[in-house]
């Protein structure tokens, strides 16, 4: 049993808004997979929950006209990872899909619940960071949007203003076309386990030059960072090996990893400097890039 | 707080009401009396659980039951057809796939979406998507192998 007191199932998201703008104590839920296990350890108790599973159109993946992809908040990682959009034009995001949890968990665990429950681990976090992921945020005062780069402020915590409600993820075509990603999980077990560290990497080779370079990280700081430093070097210098692993030990300067059970923190920078160059490599060899530079 | 809900089990109708505090294994479980779905971890990481829900695998335990209301549920007592073992029951207990028995009903049902997608899967495809269900006993080769043949023919 949990400790539910009330729900409410809102058929629309003007309805959801209107819910929570006359009770911001309500504890929004999504696929459940985090707030029904918090309900069942007992860090939440006697909540009323506004479920957002009845509202039609919020799970879903779309191409605009101008070429944005506008993910709706409560698409599941196994739509993600199986969608056509998704495969054909930002693939990091499907491989950073099938990365999280099992299967049954997938079938029900949703984007914008994961955005929202601001694990420093969040599977969805580092790949749409290196996508300049824009944010779709409504309350009844009106929209925001906000880059998710300002989004988290700390383990566990966004900045969500009162009443306000993730609806949609946007990424405009200038930060997909003509670019390869590459999502890097590394974890004890490749299933159901959350990450040690997580690298992604979105860029565009051209003529064996970095044109465009980004680099997130995960679990190696409160939040998820950019390695602002390492894309700043990259960018206009030749794809070689030595190019490669000076930007792996850069992308160290923007990190501040720490020591848990999960990895000690010299053993995570270890991880930054090594797999930053492996998915950099990985997109190399996606655009075409020399071959010598896959191993 | 109760909720009136109208849900399909193994091709039975039922009306029931559920509390919003239950989850969906609870109401199979106790109300239902369908024991055949086990409660392992209860935060959806072991998999024993697992039903279908319109023909796709969930943790019944993280599931609401007031959330089944108009679906169509179906647990492992509900795959077997006058007394006949279906193909995916029959595969396992042929690769002796079973030791104590506590994770095969989820297990089962898992393999049965992946037998009604219809579609093929790689053996790296086949251990991704079992990969929501831990076994303490078998060492997994011979739920692999099951799964496998499951699918084969």
């Amino acid at each position: 049993m949990f400790s539910i007191n009330h729900i409410l199932e809102p058929k629309t998201l003007k309805e959801a808004i209107l819910y929570y703008d006359e009770n911001p104590k309500l504890k929004v839920i999504a696929g459940g997979t985090d707030v029904l296990i918090h309900l069942h350890h007992g860090k939440l108790e006697d909540v009323e929950l506004l479920s957002l599973r009845k509202i039609n159109h919020l799970d879903e993946v779309k191409l605009q006209e101008d070429g944005t992809i506008v993910i709706g908040a409560m698409t599941t990682f196994s739509t993600l990872f199986r969608d056509k959009i998704i495969n054909q034009y930002i693939s990091i995001l499907a491989e950073a899909s099938v990365s999280m949890g099992g299967p049954q968990i997938r079938n029900i665990a949703t984007i914008g619940g994961n955005i929202c429950n601001g694990a420093v681990s969040a599977d969805s976090a580092p790949s749409l960071f290196t996508l300049n992921a824009i944010l779709r945020l409504e309350s009844k005062k009106g929209v925001r949007m906000i880059p998710i780069q300002d989004f988290y402020e700390g383990p566990g915590k966004v900045k969500l203003l009162q009443g306000e409600i993730l609806t949609h993820i946007l990424i405009t075509e200038d930060n997909y076309h003509e670019m390869k990603g590459k999502y890097i999980k590394f974890s004890n077990r490749k299933a159901m386990d959350i990450a040690m560290l997580s690298v992604a990497v979105t860029g565009q080779v051209e003529d064996e030059v970095f044109k465009d370079l980004r680099i997130a990280l995960g679990v190696s700081a409160p939040v998820p960072v950019r390695c602002s430093k390492a894309e700043d070097y990259a960018v206009g210098k030749e794809c070689s090996e030595e190019t490669i692993k000076k930007i792996g030990e850069l992308a160290l300067s923007n990190a501040r990893p720490r020591n848990s059970w999960r990895g000690s923190k010299p053993y995570r920078q270890h991880l930054i400097n090594v797999l930053t160059q492996r998915a950099i490599k990985e997109i190399v060899f996606k655009g075409g890039g020399k071959d010598d530079e896959k191993n | 707080m109760m909720k009136k809900i109208n849900l399909n089990v193994n091709d039975k109708h039922y009306a029931i009401e559920v509390d919003i505090k239950e989850s969906l294994l609870d109401v199979l479980r106790d109300r239902l009396h369908l024991t055949g779905v086990k409660q392992g971890c209860s935060v959806g990481e072991c998999g024993a659980c697992t039903v279908l829900i319109d023909g796709t695998p969930y943790n019944s335990c993280i599931y609401l039951a007031m959330w089944a209301d108009g679906k169509k549920i179906t647990t492992i007592e509900g795959i077997e057809k006058d007394g006949q073992l279906s193909k995916v029951q029959q595969a396992f207990v042929d690769e002796g796939a079973i030791q104590c028995g506590y994770c095969t009903p989820g297990l089962v049902m898992t393999t049965t979406a992946l037998v009604e997608s219809g579609k093929k899967y790689s053996d790296e495809e086949i251990k991704r998507e079992i990969s929501g269900h831990f076994c303490r006993c078998t060492g997994y080769q011979k739920i692999f192998n099951a799964v496998k043949k499951s699918l084969d023919e």
